[in-house]
């Protein structure tokens, strides 16, 4: 936000959505064509989020910035905008004590090495001097996430995996730096400082994963328009904010624009894409009378509307609370490691206690005995638990990465180990969610380079659907003059001096005919009607990956937010029990009775009406094809046409399950060893560190045995 | 001994130079963009007024 703080002007900032952002030459063409238009100070493309991200004075709406893009031929989505996320800047805090361990660590060690290979008196103490130097603001800074989060459960009267580390980490340096003071022999700062990188490594890969799932209500709330067109009782036109539009005020929607706020239809007809809200992918008619919800997409023709909700009112925020309440349940999750050092934190303090107590009764002096005491702490510190469940969970969502099934978070593998009952979506989770032609396309060769330019004219998705389809057949458009989209009816055009039409039946033929569902028309010249007939195909291999899943849990059914007669072909065909028509709430209702029953529920979905179900379940997977809140209410999300990831993914959580108990137990079996050896005072801070980076590096090895678990 | 008064310090501020521009690039949000950034080495400069023209 430096820009805005240097200049005067009040600068806006916007951010505006881009998906046909695919090469340099897109990026350039944006760059040189917002940049010198008025009022605009500044856009830059980011490649990687899809997005152009506008500096403008107050007097460019977002509106006008879309129909700038759209202009130079790019579809574009103002979203709102919004501060990095919370998530964002702990991960890159993380990044920063990573680094800053990291340096001190090194230098550290250089200087130990230098100790431990016999450097004596003045050199000694001077080296012992410069690594407090280094190490002592390496703890107090690097070292924070871990005492703030150990004081945290202490304060709750819990103990975590922070609190033997944090113990361990300061006992150690405050020792170490009496030790430099005192002249003495023996400084564990390399360990301390060493424990803090590797530790933190560990920290930041899991921070990282989980850094896109916590958006999940922030990403729903950009679905809905930032604003829009209102009517002013004077007769003029005015663009506002979401949240600045009043009940009871009319808002004019353009096609191809998404509603800003609920309301009932008072002028025009048009058809509103609603997959967003109900998953379904069938285009809604709506005329006067209609009730709209904010966040759909107007599609054929212009509206109007009587605002009756806007802002936090709206049904999609509901949603987003909904959600957000129904995350809740699942942060009481008490991940593996830290259940782990539920027993291993007070064995290790007694362990310490009790050799810190056993050699005060020997007689060695509180000095001696305090010194043994904290080689008991370093060697114990979790350093290979703090790494063990990271590094493997790392490991396996890297392997099905590669399959291209997407882990957010280092939980979610653990969640989808345990779980004993699957729920699923029916639009778009268990078929495509996209219309594709029932049968192979009655078109003669000369009707369908017509019919392809005609559907590429249009954004329904059945032209979209028609013209996909042709293109893979490899038809070529034909030239086409007086190419115009006659709203809520079809597309129509000149080709080759003969007309053309692509649409609604009715619209093409006999007036009288019933429009059925999924069914488009098309007619060249004076030659029969064409009928298309399109639907939403089960994936491919739904009925081989449910077959799978069922060896996994006997407990599968669908819930969807259909019509029933949609549902039931596809429940029948899977042999799955299924429930249809579930409104948003009726679905998150179902999962919270499970949940409440004690069962671990799967639930895979994509729509915005899964939203809560998805973040309610204990682990959720979604397609990438879904909306962007399906996306990331999930935990994991999987690419492609197959449903078999979800089968594979299940499969690789539980084997990172396993991997992750052998490390535990590798790291008992180490303990077992060097515990005694430290009890009796043999650990020298270079045995403590050699100790230290082997167990690391058995745990780390034994995860690299993962690489390969997503097959 | 002499060697390393002048030696250490040295080798500490080049990690220290290396740290610090880390964590300089970190906070000016250069890793926000790194598939932008590989593409972005293909754009051409904006072709002169004229020979646009002349074409």
């Amino acid at each position: 936000m430096n820009v805005i703080s240097r200049i005067a002007l009040p600068l806006e900032h916007s951010e505006l959505s881009v998906p046909g952002i695919r090469c340099a030459s897109c990026i350039a063409r944006i760059e040189r064509e917002l940049a010198p238009l008025p009022g605009i100070h500044a856009a830059r493309v980011n490649f990687t989020s899809k997005r152009v991200l506008v500096d403008h004075e107050s007097s460019v709406t977002p509106e006008a910035l879309r129909s700038a893009l759209a202009r130079i031929g790019f579809d574009a989505e103002a979203i709102a905008a919004h501060a990095p996320t919370e998530a964002r800047r702990e991960t890159q805090r993380l990044l920063r004590a990573v680094a800053v361990a990291g340096f001190a660590a090194m230098n550290i060690m250089l200087l130990s090495v230098s100790i431990w290979s016999g450097a004596t008196g003045a050199t000694r103490a001077m080296f012992h001097w410069l690594s407090a130097l280094i190490a002592m603001p390496t703890v107090v800074y690097a070292g924070q996430t871990f005492f703030l989060s150990a004081w945290r459960a202490m304060r709750h009267g819990r103990t975590n995996m922070d609190v033997p580390i944090s113990i361990g980490v300061t006992l150690a340096t405050a020792l170490s730096l009496f030790e430099t003071i005192t002249n003495g022999p023996h400084a564990y700062f390399d360990g301390a400082v060493m424990l803090l990188f590797f530790l933190l490594i560990g920290r930041f890969l899991d921070s990282a994963m989980r850094d896109r799932a916590r958006s999940g209500v922030e990403a729903l709330l950009r679905q809905t328009a930032p604003g829009g067109t209102i009517l002013l009782p004077g007769g003029g036109t005015a663009w506002r904010k979401a949240g600045e539009i009043e009940p009871g005020t009319r808002l004019i929607v353009a096609a191809g624009e998404r509603l800003a706020a609920d309301g009932l239809v008072e002028d025009g007809t048009s058809s509103l894409d609603l997959s967003l809200i109900t998953g379904e992918s069938r285009p809604e008619p709506v005329s006067v009378g209609s009730r709209a919800v904010a966040g759909t997409l107007n599609l054929d023709a212009p509206l109007t509307l009587c605002v009756t909700a806007a802002g936090e009112n709206t049904t999609i925020a509901e949603i987003a609370r909904m959600m957000e309440a129904a995350g809740q349940s699942r942060s009481r999750y008490v991940r593996i490691a830290d259940r782990a050092a539920r027993f291993y934190a007070p064995a290790v303090h007694t362990l310490a206690a009790l050799s810190f107590a056993g050699w005060m009764i020997a007689g060695a002096g509180w000095h001696q005995s305090l010194l043994i005491a904290v080689a008991v702490l370093i060697i114990t510190c979790p350093c290979a638990l703090g790494l063990a469940v990271p590094a493997a969970q790392v490991v396996a969502a890297g392997s099905l990465m590669r399959r291209g099934i997407l882990v957010k978070d280092g939980s979610a593998l653990e969640r989808l180990a345990e779980v004993d009952c699957m729920r699923f979506d029916k639009t778009g989770t268990l078929t495509l969610g996209r219309p594709q032609p029932i049968d192979a396309l009655l078109l003669d060769p000369n009707e369908a380079p017509a019919a392809l330019a005609l559907a590429r004219a249009s954004k329904h998705p059945i032209a979209r659907a028609l013209a996909q389809a042709l293109e893979t057949a490899g038809v070529r458009a034909a030239p086409t003059q007086d190419l115009r989209e006659i709203p809520g009816m079809g597309v129509c055009g000149t080709i080759g001096g003969v007309p053309a039409r692509l649409g609604r039946p009715s619209w093409l033929d006999n007036p009288a005919t019933p429009d059925p569902a999924m069914v488009t028309g098309f007619r060249l010249g004076d030659a029969p009607m064409r009928l298309l007939r399109f639907d939403d195909p089960l994936r491919p291999d739904a009925a081989c990956a449910i077959g799978q899943l069922r060896q996994i849990s006997s407990d599968l059914a669908i819930l969807s937010g259909d019509r029933d007669e949609a549902v039931a072909p596809v429940a029948c065909r899977l042999a799955l029990p299924a429930a249809a028509a579930l409104t948003p709430g009726e679905k998150l209702t179902e999962i919270e009775a499970l949940r409440a029953a004690g069962r671990h529920v799967l639930m895979v979905g994509d729509g915005l009406n899964d939203g809560p179900a998805l973040a309610a379940g204990h682990v959720s997977i979604a397609p990438a094809s879904a909306s962007d809140v399906g996306q990331t209410a999930a935990d994991l999300v999987f690419v492609g046409d197959s449903l078999m990831p979800v089968p594979i993914a299940i499969r690789a959580a539980r084997r990172t399950l396993a991997i992750v108990r052998q490390n535990f137990a590798l790291a008992i079996g180490y303990n077992l060893l060097a515990v005694p050896l430290a009890m009796f005072g043999l650990v020298t801070p270079l045995l403590a560190a050699v100790a230290m980076s082997t167990s690391s590096l058995l745990v780390v090895g034994n995860a690299l045995r993962l690489r390969n678990c997503a097959r | 001994m002499s060697g390393l008064t002048i030696l250490i310090p040295i080798a500490l501020l080049l990690g220290l130079a290396g740290l610090v521009a880390f964590l300089w690039s970190l906070s000016t949000g250069q890793y926000d963009d790194l598939d932008g950034a590989a593409v972005r080495i293909l754009i051409d400069e904006p072709a002169p007024e004229e020979p646009a023209d002349a074409r």
